[in-house]
């Protein structure tokens, strides 16, 4: 029995192909059906993240709380740091499109300079943000801190420096009577989530036992985010009381009454989802810009050595630089709802 | 052997030096427009708190500029604007029903939830 297959069709009511019902090539099409799958990807992951924060409401961080320092230069300079990454990012895309147009003139010469400024710009960026993931898991000088009542609060003010630990105990290495000026804050940190700091007397990794000579805070207040017995999410303590019950918790001696910085287990900032959010979304992202930035180095050395010039067209260019549009695209969302609001 | 199933890249998008000059002022322009706009988020968004009265204001405000700036990259600097209708809405449409409909029904549950949340806590 005859199937419609073995049925002969005329080859002039087929389409044939060479044309493109889009007018475009292959490669660029596909170059935009793969930016929709991410962009979806990317979506999916922004709208968890919205989820889980309108989920929490009050106990989520502030953007412009937690992202407020700029290197060099320390604290209080809420999003700065972010807006200039973010400007980074603009400028490198804007390279792109420069790169773009000089493919669309045959200018190599242009396209290798404005390729290379790319480049730059994106490793620009990928270095930024190492240097802001590093501060997010260090974290700030106070932590988060858990109250009597067993609710947690975020500590805002400013940190008197620690001056130095006067040995009142010998241990292995430190002789009574020491005075220790080198890597405080850190081996303060330590100690306090170990619970060996007691009544402001601390116990060394060595066993020896100092007085933590420290200058006083400024302005200190703690803001609840996570209910306990009697604070509840959202409450203020004002400064009259902040210190009392931040410092009960830091010279209590037990372990783990503060967190500093963050992992993927908890972090000082808010609920633990907040800085697997963090990682997660900016770093699918960063490893986005990173392998934008290799591409684009693979199709320089194409440039360069004049494989798109003799091909007769910069196609390759156009797609590489969809891609990293898309980077770009991505971060303005991220750079909104992460950040800013 | 030459192949001819291979659609080739269309030479029309190439131009000349004249009208590469007007496009790269347009580059710039969106350039400056892309940078104000970041600038003007950074600027409200450290100037008013999110316990301010202005806050839904300046939330949706901002929320308004990501959309204009994420427009200008999509059709400027990917040239989406410049493609064929039918591309550039194959590229579109899908993608808003799916994420309109996504962020809706997502942020409707994530409110019930915290509802409950709340209602349980200790």
């Amino acid at each position: 029995m005859a199937g419609h297959a073995s049925k002969e069709i005329d080859s002039s009511a087929l389409w044939g192909g060479k044309i493109s019902p889009f007018s475009t090539s292959y490669g660029k099409l596909m170059m935009w059906f793969f930016l929709v799958s991410d962009a979806l990807t990317f979506s999916g992951l922004l709208v968890a993240y919205g989820f889980t924060r309108h989920a929490c409401l009050d106990a989520w961080p502030i953007g412009e709380e937690t992202f407020n320092s700029m290197p060099f230069l320390g604290h209080g300079y809420p999003l700065l740091y972010v807006a200039l990454m973010t400007f980074i990012l603009i400028v490198s895309s804007v390279t792109m499109v420069l790169a773009v147009e000089a493919g669309h003139r045959m200018d190599r010469k242009g396209v290798t300079k404005w390729l290379i400024a790319t480049i730059i710009g994106g490793f620009f960026f990928v270095g930024s943000q190492a240097w802001e993931w590093s501060h997010f898991i260090h974290g700030s000088e106070f932590g988060k801190v858990e109250l009597t009542d067993g609710s947690q609060a975020i500590v805002k003010g400013h940190f008197g420096e620690i001056e130095n630990f006067k040995v009142l105990e010998a241990g292995k290495h430190h002789k009574k009577g020491d005075v220790i000026t080198e890597d405080l804050l850190h081996e303060f940190h330590h100690a306090v989530v170990a619970g060996n700091v007691e009544n402001g007397i601390i116990t060394l990794h060595d066993g020896s036992k100092a007085k933590v000579n420290k200058k006083a805070d400024h302005g200190m207040t703690l803001v609840i985010k996570k209910d306990g017995g009697t604070h509840k999410v959202g409450d203020v303590i004002p400064e009259s009381k902040a210190c009392d019950m931040y410092y009960e918790a830091i010279n209590s001696g037990t372990p783990n009454r503060v967190v500093y910085g963050a992992d993927l287990q908890q972090n000082e900032y808010g609920p633990q989802q907040y800085g697997q959010f963090f990682f997660f979304i900016t770093g699918f992202h960063g490893f986005h810009v990173f392998s934008g930035v290799i591409i684009n180095i693979i199709i320089l050395m194409g440039v360069i050595s004049g494989t798109y010039h003799k091909r007769g067209h910069y196609e390759m260019i156009e797609k590489t630089g969809l891609y990293w549009h898309f980077v770009d695209l991505v971060w303005v969302f991220v750079f909104t709802f992460f950040y800013l609001v | 052997m030459e192949r001819d199933d291979i659609i080739e890249y269309s030479l029309d998008v190439h131009h000349s030096e004249e009208h590469g000059k007007l496009l790269r002022k347009k580059i710039w322009k969106v350039t400056a427009l892309l940078t104000a706009i970041t600038a003007l988020e950074v600027i409200l968004g450290s100037q008013i708190k999110q316990s301010s009265d202005y806050w839904q204001v300046i939330k949706w405000l901002f929320i308004g500029l990501t959309i204009i700036k994420a427009a200008y990259i999509v059709l400027i600097f990917m040239h989406l604007g410049d493609e064929k209708k039918t591309l550039k809405y194959m590229i579109l449409v899908p993608y808003f029903i799916f994420i309109l409909y996504l962020i809706y029904i997502i942020i409707v549950e994530a409110l019930a939830v915290s509802e409950v949340w709340t209602q349980n806590a200790p």
